[in-house]
């Protein structure tokens, strides 16, 4: 069953318009631009129009969809985002593995521009966070959303919008860098013309959100949904005020940042740890609060807890993005409010690590047996380490350590791989086999492999990085008794080769472990199901459309 | 069994706790009391944040900010550190910038002191380009040999550290080599075979090579190539190379030029520190001359 197949005819009319739309967006950029990186991303967004243009004309007159399809999930576009998630985990963590080979081995850098350090490295981070992380996020959401609201998506064109439009921007991103264009904003490296382009898919994104809850036939909204939506709406926030800038002209792809000096600093790391809070925090706990409860069977520890720590964590995270900048021209009484406030954010991150630890009582038997739940566990565990770590490098002496080192990355890793990388995968584990009507994954001894890489990688690349920075740290502030420095600068980056070429081998592991994955999921999706088994409670009926 | 924190009578029998009544597509929740050790740490986190918020700079106030307690301003605190470092090392770095060289070096005692902090500069500010034992590379000369565009003592390398060489200040040594362009290749040919064969000791004196270079060259290069004009023009007899002297590197530079650049570290590094320098990169190159490089 195609994609256009599950829309009426009237939306497949609607879609078309759509397609048709975007194609002369593309044309318009690519025309105005004529040359450079916004005429090849014209390009780009003009091919995608045509090809969906022909999709859904194809498609046009195949039989509309069966008129009680209002009384079932629509999961098409999570299968879609799905695909999406995977395609990236692949392409970001490959390139995350090729640059710290670079780093290990630099001599290896070819000497053609795009494949230097400096653009791959945004490639990979955007293609993780983005790309990965992102089309995990809404897949998934429109997934909880709908079950735990027990309705229909409000539309079904609005999710299509959503995750192409989404993926329209990643692609945009990560071949701008490439091609060496870059707002140089660490994980807002998109220029203008991208960006705004997300602040309308994100739009659609927020409403369809709001109409479906305003639709569910449950008389409270589920914490999952409370995360989603803190998600979705800091997320626009910090986008739009982080990337506030003036392009140089309308047809070419460079701009200026709005803001300037220290106060752009600020901004900057107001919308990066945000990032790290509201993208890769609060969402993978809307993630969490789903996935662990239905994939155990147990339910939620304490309500109390989970709606406390939501609050909590909503209301710190906001103001400790001046860690980031402690020992800069940033004023010092900024900088003491971002460490008191990341040390007050350890409580609600703790609860709610620990309310998900809680929640596995009585159901240890399963985490031992069932890998799906034990990626969870080690999720949550990861969670609690990583803000654990978090709040203790926010304080400012710890921080004159750590900062600039490779402890800085030992840290994200610990949080995107352990935490992030590995909720994800008990996610997908999860809903896979459920929106393919299959009981169980197509290999289920793959998953238990995958857990153990996925596991492996992250201790050999956390644990290596973590020596690696804390010995750079202790080698930068070194002074012999004669008050000159101890280490040159270049004895410090000879001293990390060994710890560059172990998370060179930990990263190789963890992607390994995601190609295993999305095999598995491959099979799960193409298997023909004994019976399409309807797990989930049934909908509360619609009258149809 | 009922649970004694609601009414409820359907209790979980792992936690001895009710649900809270929702239910959604299965997920229920425990109607858990507030964990007693969260209100704890919350209040022991914000403890933690008043005091230092009393004893740091912290709230802003209109335009001003709480000063705190202990009146700390990270910029003096930044420079103090500075200075305390400075103090300490002027100890015995301000004698070099105060004595001269020979009594400098006479003094084992001090330059035992000074030696390796003399190299951990070298490593900084020059191994980028001159190679982290002073051996060079293509395009920038060793230092740890005995070959010399304008001298190995000191003195002259102090020189050559303060003001660099073709460094676009006014008093920079400044040495050029000229593109030979306009030369018929069949010349350019016939000097680089000339000019290859000069380190071996093997030239052909009487070759028409020979008689260019002799037209075109050693007012730069010397008579026959031996250097020591002290104008920057690197001496080709011997073993020490910038570029390369086989014959396609010859040709390249015949073609196009050269003109190396050598940075100027006054306005980057304290006179006591290029005085340091040049005594190491002396050293360098003595040590050179003791192994029989
Ligand atoms: C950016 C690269 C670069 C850096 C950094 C650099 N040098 Fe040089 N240096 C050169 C080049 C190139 C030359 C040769 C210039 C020429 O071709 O005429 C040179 C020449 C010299 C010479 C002259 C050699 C002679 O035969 O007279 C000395 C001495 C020297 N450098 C010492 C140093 C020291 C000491 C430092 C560190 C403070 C340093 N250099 C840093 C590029 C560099
Ligand atoms: C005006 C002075 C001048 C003249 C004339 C001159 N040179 Fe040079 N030559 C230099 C200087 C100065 C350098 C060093 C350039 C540098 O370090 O960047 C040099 C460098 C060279 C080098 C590179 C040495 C190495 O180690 O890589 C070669 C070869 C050379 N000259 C050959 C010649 C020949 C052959 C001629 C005559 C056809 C010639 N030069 C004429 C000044 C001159
Ligand atoms: C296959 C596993 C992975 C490998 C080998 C890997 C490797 C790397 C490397 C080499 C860097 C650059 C470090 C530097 O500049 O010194 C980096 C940075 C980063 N990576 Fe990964 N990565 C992996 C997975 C992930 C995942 C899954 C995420 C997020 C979901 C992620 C998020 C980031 C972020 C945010 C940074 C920037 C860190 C900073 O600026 O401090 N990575 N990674």
């Amino acid at each position: 069953m195609t994609a256009a197949a599950t829309l009426s005819r009237s939306e497949r009319q609607i879609g078309f318009g759509l397609a048709f739309a975007l194609a002369l967006l593309g044309f318009i950029m690519a025309a105005a631009a004529r040359h450079g990186v916004m005429a090849v991303h014209g390009a780009m967004a003009l091919v995608l129009g045509l090809y969906l243009v022909f999709r859904i004309g194809g498609a046009f007159y195949e039989p509309e969809p069966s008129p009680d399809r209002a009384n079932q999930y629509y999961d098409a576009p999570t299968r879609f985002g799905i695909w999406m998630t995977l395609i990236w985990a692949i392409i970001g963590m490959g390139v995350g593995v090729w640059v710290a080979a670079l780093l290990y081995w630099p001599e290896a850098t070819p000497a053609v521009p795009w494949t230097s350090f400096g653009r791959l490295r945004p490639v990979h981070t955007t293609g993780v966070i983005f790309g990965f992380g992102g089309n995990a996020l809404i897949a998934t959401s429109l997934y909880v959303l709908q079950r735990t609201s027990r309705t229909r998506l409000a539309d079904s064109i609005s999710p299509w919008f959503i995750l192409i439009g989404f993926n329209l921007f990643c692609a945009w991103a990560v071949t701008g860098y490439v091609m060496g264009s870059t707002q140089s904003k660490e994980y807002a490296e998109a220029e203008w013309y991208a960006d705004l382009w997300l602040v309308v898919v994100w739009l659609v994104y927020f409403t369809l959100y709001i109409r479906t809850l305003a639709r569910r036939h449950e008389p409270h909204i589920y914490v999952a949904n409370w995360y989603y939506m803190a998600f979705i709406l800091v997320v626009a926030m910090l986008h739009i005020v982080n990337n506030l800038a003036l392009p140089v002209s309308f047809g070419a792809a460079k701009s200026f940042t709005i803001w300037a000096g220290v106060q752009d600093a600020m901004i900057q790391w107001w919308y990066g740890h945000n990032a790290v809070a509201f993208f890769l925090t609060a969402g993978f706990l809307g993630m969490l609060y789903y996935f662990l409860p239905v994939r155990s069977g147990r339910p939620i520890w304490s309500y109390r807890l989970s709606i406390v720590s939501f609050w909590g964590i909503v209301f710190f995270y906001i103001w400790v993005g001046s860690h980031h900048l402690h020992y800069t021209a940033l004023p010092y009484w900024v900088q003491t409010l971002g460490m008191t406030f990341s040390v007050m954010l350890l409580v609600p991150s703790w609860a709610s690590a620990g309310n998900a630890i809680a929640t596995l009582n009585g159901a240890w038997h399963k985490v031992r047996d069932d890998a799906t739940l034990r990626f969870m566990f080690v999720a949550a565990v990861f969670y609690g380490l990583s803000t654990f770590e978090g709040s203790f490098l926010a304080i400012r002496p710890v921080n004159s350590l750590s900062h600039y080192t490779d402890w800085t990355v030992g840290h994200v890793h610990s949080g995107t791989l352990g935490w992030v990388a590995m909720i994800i995968f008990g996610a997908i584990y999860t809903l896979v086999p459920q929106i393919s009507g299959c009981k169980e994954m197509a290999w289920p001894r793959a998953i238990e492999w995958h857990f153990w890489l996925a596991v492996g990688g992250t201790l050999i690349y956390v644990v290596a990085l973590w020596n690696a920075g804390i010995t750079q740290g202790l080698m930068w502030r070194a002074y012999d008794e004669n008050g000159a420095l101890s280490y040159s600068f270049v004895e410090s980056v000879q001293a990390m080769a060994p710890y560059y070429l172990l998370r060179t081998i930990g990263g190789a592991m963890f992607l390994s472990g995601a190609i295993i994955c999305t095999l598995n999921c491959r099979a799960t999706f193409r298997s023909t199901p004994p019976l399409h088994e309807a797990s989930d409670r049934p909908l509360n009926p619609q009258p149809a459309e | 069994m009922s649970d004694p924190h609601s009414d409820h009578t359907e209790v979980d029998p792992i936690t001895g706790y009710d649900t809270t009544g929702h239910d959604w597509n299965g997920i229920r929740e425990l109607n858990t009391p507030f964990p007693k050790i969260v209100i704890w740490a919350l209040i022991l986190t914000f403890v933690y944040s008043v005091i230092a918020w009393v004893l740091l700079p912290s709230w802003p106030v209109g335009r001003t900010y709480v000063p705190g307690l202990l009146g700390l301003n990270q910029g003096e605190m930044a420079v103090e550190d500075f200075r305390a470092m400075d103090a300490k090392r002027d100890e015995w770095l301000a004698r070099f910038g105060a004595e001269d060289f020979a009594s400098l070096q006479s003094d084992d005692a001090l330059m035992a002191r000074a030696m390796p902090a003399a190299e951990r500069l070298f490593q900084d500010n020059c191994a980028a380009c001159h190679g982290s034992d002073g051996a060079g590379g293509p395009g920038f000369p060793a230092l740890n040999d005995n070959y010399w565009f304008w001298g190995g003592d000191p003195e002259t390398i102090a020189e050559t550290l303060q003001f660099g060489i073709n460094a676009g200040n006014d008093d920079t040594r400044w040495a050029q080599m000229p593109a030979f362009d306009w030369m018929e290749r069949s010349e350019r040919f016939a000097v680089a075979d000339y000019v290859a064969a000069l380190p071996g000791g093997q030239a052909d004196e009487t070759a028409a090579g020979a008689m260019i270079f002799a037209d075109n060259c050693s007012s730069c290069h010397g008579d026959g190539g031996i250097g020591g004009m002290m104008n920057g023009a690197p001496s080709l007899t011997d073993a020490s190379v910038i570029y390369g002297q086989d014959r396609a590197t010859i040709l390249q530079t015949l073609r196009h030029g050269r003109q190396g650049v050598m940075p100027a570290w006054g306005t980057r590094l304290t006179e006591a520190e290029i005085n340091l320098l040049a005594l190491y990169v002396s050293e360098l190159s003595r040590n050179a001359a003791e192994e029989g490089k």
